[in-house]
């Protein structure tokens, strides 16, 4: 206990850098989110099955001896064993090479359909919220309309006249993809363009390329992420979902969704030509889910705490 | 209220329409026209051109088209000879119905409960639980599942049917199947919701009123996180038709999605066509009637529009 | 007036909520009562723990991550500090009511008015639910909303903002209670609304005797409606007193900062309005000694080590301050703070 004495009673007064003082480490957005998503151990699983796919994909074709089309009749349908990792297929191909063949077909399909939809509607959405007026009113009421009409009986039908391959498939997704993210887009911008910090901003004398790349972009930027990251199971979803119905990729041309239709012809004898395709399909989906939910989770402003 | 109902009915049949002069223009674009095909005798060839009138100028063909569809009339099959696409929807259509509404009731209060379970349970063993159960049904496509449980309870236990649908116990597999990943869906928002509405001050209310747990929870809680539940039946509408394409396919159920994709495989262009419409405006429809639940669900939609 | 009947004492409670980086110390040792129809006026800065008092007497606060660490709550004579859920449901709603700062979103939006008002009625009174509602259109038109049988058969987004408090009103005096908690009752309305729903709360608690605790950061409004005043400040009360004392004859340099910063019409001098400088201190690491040391221009030494004491000001009037010591220097209190500054 110190002793109450004269001297204590000394003036001192306001102390500003006490008073101003914050105790506790700032963190920025990005760095925040950061570290919510590193602390997410299952996200973190996710994004550590992403990068082993995408790695595998690359090299595990060159793993084995064995191409993906180079038939073999005499060995058709074997489980998999010491020379063929996952077996072997009706028509005697390996099916490790064919499931990371597979890989790059599904994963490049999914990756890139994604960021297509993903640009074409950010810029479509941000446009129509940026502006706004007539365009924005078009815009939305052709959106709306689009949007009612069920996704996959358009893929379905640009599929059946475009044709099948990796492309038109691509096409089709971005066709029909960006609806959503533009809307979502758009609705961001607007709730953002009515809210005070753009209005101070705009009031400080902030010019449109500072409001837009400064305060519109990086609060939409969460947004769209996690967008993009849920539009990629969907895009390799749909892949494997048209493949399987026959309209998707035809062999020798291998994906995941062909692998899967091939192994369920025959999965009451073979199951494992289903299951491998399956496993994998599932656990990338999976993947993508658990980072797009960590990743909202993380980027989410309001559970900062 | 009653103007609500009509302008979302104006807009649906408008959407509808839109629907179809899309397709009808899409398929014309084809090279050649849709009833040249080698399983075509020249003379139906020609009826069939003269039925439709492609004959003449296409603005022609497309009131022909319309007044033809407006009578309820999609022409021939070209696959199977003498059955109209309104037969054999006719057909179809009631297996169809019957698994998506099996699927749907599976599905839709079993997701609604999980999500209450793990929202009830934020953070403990069971939110964790419910929450793999949930992830898994979103990830994993339900041609797999369809096919994980044909192999485990119909060729390894033999405890139902593999496949076809004559009765109960056939509809048993194909059914949960289908209604999996709504399942999941269902109770991700669900759980989400009512995390939501747990923040809310209303509930604070409730608990200020000294109203027992179960109250708050089921008069409260439950009753204002299951709106938005609502607002997606429309499109898990949309999606279970998705899942119906490949669970009829796996299960040989004889529904339109099994037609779709034969149709698809067949290049049975008339069949697509009349299909393609059909699964549009249903779902459209659909998503009609789910706004005009929604807006008597909700008292602040019912009164403000 | 020391004979009232004391409906609620608090002793030295201290709250705290436990999150991700450590135990945030909102409410730090706060010790007061309550008598019967009395109202007491809680006033403070955002933050400064007055809310998280209010709601833990009701045991509102979330638990986990919130806990009662020390302390006790005493709430007619019963010590209501350990109670379960179940004991608490038998006193919320009946014995205590509580009001809060947003009426737009503190009523149920899928609920009609009336049910809302009834459920209070069923759950404590065991009426039939025809009974209730007949008795929630009569608290309707108690806290004077017009057409109360339509009204009670609406949903809250057809009410205004005003209309909605006056129906949060009825749910927490539907019962009776012998203890009222309004937890910024007015900040969300408009300032003619505010009035109306001060004057209304007036009006009932004379009619039904109850005694309030009126949460608010807003001086103006503790004049009219409170016989009591403590001011917090991080935490902890930094003074109390009637409310002559607190606006004639304030001690604390807070309370006269506070005071400064609201803006009067009556003043002759036309004299500026003057911010407190600075921020509150941050309720992880609370600071050792005075937590207002830091933005205080009076501010001592003694003040950066140790807790001030409350100290005795003059009959029921206690600041928590070094000035009030016999060793410290004299301050003159600034000027134009202590004079006439309400229509008492």
């Amino acid at each position: 206990m110190i002793e109450i004495n004269k001297e204590l009673f000394t003036h001192i007064g306001i102390n500003e850098e006490y008073s101003e003082a914050i105790n506790r480490p700032s963190m920025t957005y990005w760095k925040d989110a950061g570290r919510r998503l590193k602390k997410n151990k299952v996200a973190m699983a996710g994004i550590f099955i992403l990068i082993l796919f995408s790695l595998m994909a690359v090299f595990g074709p060159y793993m084995v001896e064995f191409t993906y089309n180079s038939n073999n009749y005499d060995i058709i349908h074997q489980p998999p064993n010491k020379v063929h990792w996952f077996g072997t297929d009706a028509l005697g191909r390996d099916l490790w090479a064919r499931v990371w063949m597979g890989a790059r077909v599904s994963l490049f399909i999914g990756l890139v359909a994604a960021v297509i939809e993903t640009i074409i509607g950010v810029v479509i959405g941000g446009l129509s919220g940026y502006v706004g007026g007539k365009f924005d009113l078009y815009m939305m009421r052709f959106i709306d309309i689009m949007i009612a009409i069920p996704e996959l009986i358009f893929i379905i039908l640009i599929m059946v006249i475009v044709g099948s391959g990796v492309l038109p498939i691509i096409i089709a997704f971005a066709i029909t993809g960006w609806l959503r993210m533009a809307r979502l887009v758009r609705g961001q911008i607007l709730q953002l363009k009515e809210q005070e910090f753009v209005l101070a901003a705009r009031t400080l004398g902030a010019d449109t390329k500072r409001l837009v790349f400064r305060h519109l972009i990086p609060n939409t930027l969460g947004v769209i992420i996690v967008t993009l990251t849920m539009a990629v199971p969907g895009a390799i979803f749909y892949e494997a979902f048209l493949s399987f119905i026959g309209i998707g990729l035809r062999p020798p041309l291998s994906s995941w969704g062909q692998l899967a239709n091939s192994g369920a012809q025959v999965f009451e004898q073979y199951p494992f030509e289903l299951l491998i395709p399956a496993v994998f399909i599932s656990l990338t989906m999976l993947s993508l889910n658990l980072l797009g939910d960590g990743l909202r989770d993380a980027l989410d402003p309001r559970l900062r705490k | 209220m009653l103007r609500y109902i009509l302008k979302r009915f104006f807009v649906s049949l408008v959407t509808i329409w839109i629907l179809i002069t899309i397709v009808f223009f899409l398929v014309r674009t084809l090279p050649g026209d849709p009833f040249t095909s080698d399983k075509t005798t020249p003379q139906i060839r020609d009826n069939m051109m003269r039925y439709y009138g492609l004959d003449k100028p296409l603005p022609v063909q497309y009131a022909k088209y319309i007044s033809n569809l407006l009578k309820g009339d999609m022409g021939y099959s070209l696959k199977y000879k003498n059955r109209t696409v309104n037969q054999i929807i006719g057909n179809a259509f009631p297996s169809s119905g019957e698994l998506g509404i099996r699927a749907l009731l599976f599905a839709i209060p079993f997701g609604i409960l999980l999500g209450i379970i793990a929202a009830l349970n934020h953070n403990k063993g069971w939110d964790y639980g419910s929450m793999v159960i949930a992830v898994l049904g979103v990830s994993v496509p339900s041609f797999i599942i369809g096919g994980l449980l044909q192999y485990v309870f119909a060729v390894k236990l033999k405890l139902l049917p593999v496949a076809q649908w004559k009765g109960f116990e056939y509809t048993i597999l194909p059914s949960i199947a289908l209604g999996l990943n709504t399942l999941a869906v269902v109770a991700r928002l669900m759980r989400a919701s009512m995390l939501e509405v747990t923040g809310q001050d209303y509930i604070m209310t409730a608990e200020a009123k000294g109203l027992p747990i179960y109250k708050v929870v089921w008069k409260h809680q439950i009753r204002n996180a299951i709106l938005p539940v609502v607002t997606v039946l429309g499109p898990i509408v949309a999606a279970l038709l998705t899942g119906t394409f490949v669970i009829e396919k796996i299960f040989a159920i004889p529904g339109l999605g099994h037609h779709y994709v034969l149709g698809i495989q067949n290049l049975d262009y008339t069949l697509v066509l009349g299909l393609t419409i059909f699964y549009g405006a249903f779902v459209i429809i659909m998503n009609f009637i789910v706004d005009v639940i929604y807006g008597f669900v909700d008292p602040r939609i019912r009164v403000t529009k | 007036m020391m004979e009232r009947e004391k409906i609620l004492e608090i002793k030295d409670l201290h709250v705290s909520f436990d999150t991700y980086a450590g135990e945030v110390q909102a409410v730090r040792g706060v010790t007061f009562d309550l008598y019967k129809a009395e109202a007491i006026a809680i006033v403070g800065e955002s933050g400064c723990g007055k809310s998280v008092t209010a709601k833990s007497i009701m045991k509102l606060i979330p638990m986990p991550p919130g806990r009662i660490k020390k302390g006790n709550i005493v709430f007619n004579g019963r010590d209501i500090t350990g109670f379960s859920r179940k004991q608490m449901e038998a006193i919320r709603g009946s014995e205590m009511g509580m009001i809060f700062q947003d009426p737009m979103t503190s009523l149920s939006p899928t609920m009609l008015v009336g049910k809302q008002i009834a459920e209070v009625l069923m759950q404590h009174q065991k009426i039939p639910k025809k009974k209730a509602m007949e008795k929630s259109i009569e608290m309707l038109k108690m806290v004077g909303i017009p057409n109360p049988e339509s009204r009670a058969k609406q949903y809250p987004h057809e009410f205004s903002g005003g209309m909605r408090q006056r129906a949060m009103i009825a749910i927490a005096l539907a019962c009776s209670p012998k203890l009222l908690i309004a937890d910024e009752p007015t900040t969300a309305l408009d300032v003619t609304i505010q009035a109306q729903i001060l004057e209304l709360m007036k009006e009932l608690k004379r009619k039904i005797d109850t005694s309030i605790i009126l949460i608010t950061h807003d001086l103006g409004v503790v004049a009219g409606m409170a016989e009591r005043v403590m001011v917090m400040y991080a935490g902890k009360i930094v003074e109390s007193g009637y409310i002559k004392d607190i606006f004639y004859d304030p001690k604390h340099p807070y309370t006269w900062g506070l005071l400064k910063s609201v803006p009067r019409l009556d003043a002759e001098n036309k004299e500026e309005l003057l911010p407190i400088i600075g921020t509150p201190p941050d309720l992880f690491s609370p600071p050792n000694g005075c937590a207002f040391a830091a933005r205080c221009k009076y501010s001592m030494k003694i003040c950066y080590t140790m807790q001030p004491e409350m100290t005795e000001a003059g009959p029921g009037h206690k600041a928590a301050c070094w000035l009030l010591h016999s060793d410290s220097p004299r301050v003159e209190r600034p000027e134009g703070i202590g004079r006439s500054c309400c229509n008492e």
